[in-house]
């Protein structure tokens, strides 16, 4: 068996189950005054301390939430209500158009039913924003844009953004910036604070951590309306029970990651160039989708997404699951229907190719052998792949 | 072998593909996603999405019972297919006058011809489906026949696949009645086992065939004539009648010799209602093109059994290849030696001697005494 599919979950550290087991075993709400109470809030604030730490940011500036989603939903919407609210001509957003769809749904969202207005920035065949772009659309109206939103790296093609470009040209035009960190955690060196970003969003289980768990850093300066509302949590900004043993297991695993990012970086540098290869060696006719690097400076070290002309995505998947290869074709609707990522065509790639690639994604766990075990795999399943054509395809209509 | 067990989220091809597993195959289930896509109009380029794409409630059911069985489970997408060779073919032949069948439509088009041969293409030997109906492996080949269960047979939407197609079949339900796979799919903790029988055309859920023609073909009013052409009412649209029809006809006036009128024909060219009689119903000869013989052709008149609906009655006949034209290469003349009524141009006549499925063909035109 080989997993190649951390980007989508990655397994938990033992070290973060250990301290979920800890905290699970002791009853508490960390809003309680009562000993208890206290208790629960202690390892709530001490893991608080622990994810600050390892973001770069202060305490006072992690709110968590129960996920990456929940996380992108408060950073933009949150944004985009006070800035408006502030200021009822700010309906502009600047947004990427290859973001996760928990930014890209909440964007469309506001566009829809709350009357923003939302420009797309413009990518290159990497899939990477310009932010001289960005500069030359807030010097025609700042003072429309109620926020930028862009990825630190993207989930799909493993392209890193110049974030700290676009968050300082933003900035010269007091525009905030919401930055989604979910897949650069634990990969690259995220810090909040040297970023510049408003708010930023990262999840758990990404980085070894429980599922459900994420934080969003929120500048402390940085003005935010609450998309939950209840009993007060997280300074009013995200209400609910906090979820404490969960959150104990992402600090763990925050911290893990921080500690051991640069020779995890390097180690899957390594074997994503061995799988590339490896691949490229079966079917010299495959193609790298995302900036090629070197160096984590443009690119994701665990992520290897690759167009393979003619052979079906969805099914490649398959066949490489039946051989023991699990991996992904980006995107599926909830049904499980493969569609042509947003992302691919974006950068430029036409539907057929965008239907025709998979995602190989390495972490920690993985090794030379599940590299190994693809490549075996592949010829076979690219056979059939092409055998089969790429019929099934639904492509998406403009 | 490797088989692809096609799951619909149903009773029936969750047991087919229980009891194919539990014949040492190896399955892979696949739900296959035929609704239209509904792609609101999101984002940037490409990020529009279809949400509630296919039926998710019957891609659940059928992704549990793929748990439940422990087989590998995938959702394939053959909407834009299904959207061309079955929807718009119904459409076009309702608007020309004629009765299609969708099902049979499908399982010639897409189950066992595009979702087949993909099927192939991966590396699977055949395609596992709840249909009811049997396959007998005789010297001669594979021979399609009727399923046990005379209320469930399902061998009239299957006439139309040929031989090569059904030796790439596999049909675990033929030799059960209906409440023996129920019971079955119960015992095996399947969740769907009490799921209603679909009955409808899949893509018309609620059941408003004639709402969901009108909304795609218009009106187009016209005559409601007898069969000496006097006029006895109008109508909105030819196409909303199918031979045999009796009701929505709303023409007040009863038929001379006191019974309820019927459509007799549909001619949507002058669009034209004729009615008449139950008598004028029958139907003693048809003609029938799209001509399939299910092993070599015969060499002159064969007498059979004729079936010319999903659940119909089959009759005795003497089917008889007539030597078509350029146009129709494969035409058949069928003498039913009982008559039947409500016999439509586009209905399949499926031909059987007993229980075994010799033919097939599309009705074109039928003749009464």
């Amino acid at each position: 068996m080989a997993y190649l599919d951390h980007a989508a979950t990655t397994p938990i550290l033992a070290e973060a189950r250990e301290a979920m087991n800890a905290a699970m075993g002791v009853c508490g709400n960390a809003s309680s005054l009562h000993s208890a109470g206290r208790r629960a809030r202690r390892v709530a604030e001490e893991s608080r301390e622990s994810v600050a730490a390892a973001l770069g940011a202060r305490p006072g500036e992690v709110v968590f939430t129960a996920g990456g989603t929940e996380a992108d939903n408060l950073g933009v919407k949150g944004l985009y209500w006070s800035r408006h609210a502030a200021d009822p001509r700010r309906r502009v957003i600047l947004a990427s158009p290859v973001e996760h769809h928990a930014v890209l749904d909440p964007v469309c969202w506001l566009r829809d039913h709350q009357g923003a207005v939302v420009r797309w920035l413009g990518v290159d065949s990497h899939g990477r924003i310009d932010p001289d772009q960005v500069d030359r659309l807030l010097a025609e109206d700042a003072g429309r844009v109620a926020l930028v939103t862009v990825m630190w790296a993207n989930n799909e093609v493993g392209t890193v953004q110049p974030v700290e470009v676009v968050v300082a040209v933003a900035h010269r035009y007091g525009v905030p910036v919401h930055v989604d960190a979910v897949a650069a955690l634990g990969q690259l060196s995220v810090d909040a604070t040297i970023s510049g970003a408003d708010t930023l969003a990262v999840s758990a289980h990404k980085i070894g951590g429980p599922i459900g768990v994420g934080a969003l850093v929120v500048r402390s300066d940085a003005e935010l309306t609450p998309v939950l509302h209840g009993g007060g949590q997280e300074a009013g900004i995200r209400s609910g029970t906090l979820d404490v043993p969960g959150i104990a297991g992402f600090a763990v695993a925050a911290q893990l990651a921080h500690d051991r990012r640069d020779r995890l970086a390097e180690r899957l540098a390594g074997l994503r160039d061995s799988l590339v290869d490896g691949v490229r060696g079966v079917d010299p006719s495959s193609l790298l989708n995302g900036d090629p690097g070197p160096g984590p400076a443009s690119r994701l070290p665990g992520n290897a997404h690759l167009t393979f002309p003619g052979a079906g995505g969805d099914s490649l998947l398959m066949l490489l699951d039946a051989a023991g290869v699990e991996c992904s074709t980006g995107s599926a609707c909830s049904a499980g229907v493969p569609q042509a990522s947003h992302v691919l065509l974006a950068m430029g790639v036409d539907e057929q190719a965008a239907l025709c690639s998979v995602r190989f994604s390495l972490g920690h766990s993985s090794t030379a052998t599940d590299v190994q075990e693809l490549v075996t795999a592949l010829p076979a399943a690219l056979d059939r792949a092409r055998r089969a054509g790429v019929s099934s395809a639904r492509l998406v209509r403009r | 072998m490797k088989v692809l067990a096609a799951l619909s989220g149903g009773v029936d091809s969750a047991v087919a593909a229980a009891r194919a597993r539990d014949a040492g195959h190896e399955v892979t289930g696949v739900h296959l996603a035929l609704a239209g896509p509904a792609t609101s109009g999101a984002g940037p380029r490409g990020t529009a999405r279809a949400r509630g794409c296919c039926s998710p409630a019957d891609a659940r059911d059928a992704r549990r019972v793929a748990d439940v069985l422990d087989i590998p489970f995938y959702v394939w997408d053959f909407a834009e297919r299904f959207r061309e060779d079955v929807v718009e073919d119904f459409l076009a032949e309702y608007a020309a006058g004629r009765t299609p069948n969708p099902c049979l439509r499908c399982n010639e088009r897409i189950k066992f011809a595009a979702v087949a041969d993909r099927a192939s293409a991966l590396g699977f030997d055949a395609v596992c489906t709840g249909h009811y109906a049997r396959l007998v492996t005789s010297a001669d080949g594979v021979a399609l026949h009727r399923a046990v269960d005379p209320a469930k047979d399902q061998s009239y939407v299957l006439g139309v696949l040929t031989g090569e197609q059904l030796t790439r079949c596999l049909f675990p339900l033929g030799e059960s009645r209906k409440l023996e796979v129920r019971a079955e799919a119960r015992e095996r903790g399947l969740l769907v086992a009490g799921k209603p029988d679909s009955h409808d055309v899949c893509f018309i859920p609620d059941g408003d065939t004639d709402g969901w023609l009108r909304a795609r073909l218009g009106t187009a009013p016209g005559p409601v004539v007898d069969r000496g052409g006097r006029v006895l009412g109008t109508h909105q649209g030819a196409y909303a009648f199918t031979v045999g029809q009796r009701r929505g006809l709303r023409l007040g006036v009863p038929d001379p010799d006191g019974g309820p009128r019927y459509v007799l024909q549909v001619s949507p060219a002058t669009a034209t209602v004729t009615v008449g009689s139950a008598g004028d119903l029958e139907v003693v000869a048809l003609d029938a093109d799209h001509l399939r013989w299910a092993g070599p052709a015969p060499a002159g008149p064969v007498e059979c059994l004729a079936q010319v609906r999903a659940h119909g009655e089959a009759v005795a006949a003497r089917a008889e290849p007539v030597a078509g034209g350029p146009t129709y290469p494969g035409r058949l003349r069928v003498v039913l030696h009982r008559a039947l009524r409500g016999v439509a141009p586009g209905q399949a006549v499926v031909l059987y001697d007993a229980d075994r499925v010799v033919g097939s063909a599309t009705i074109v035109s039928t003749a009464g005494q």
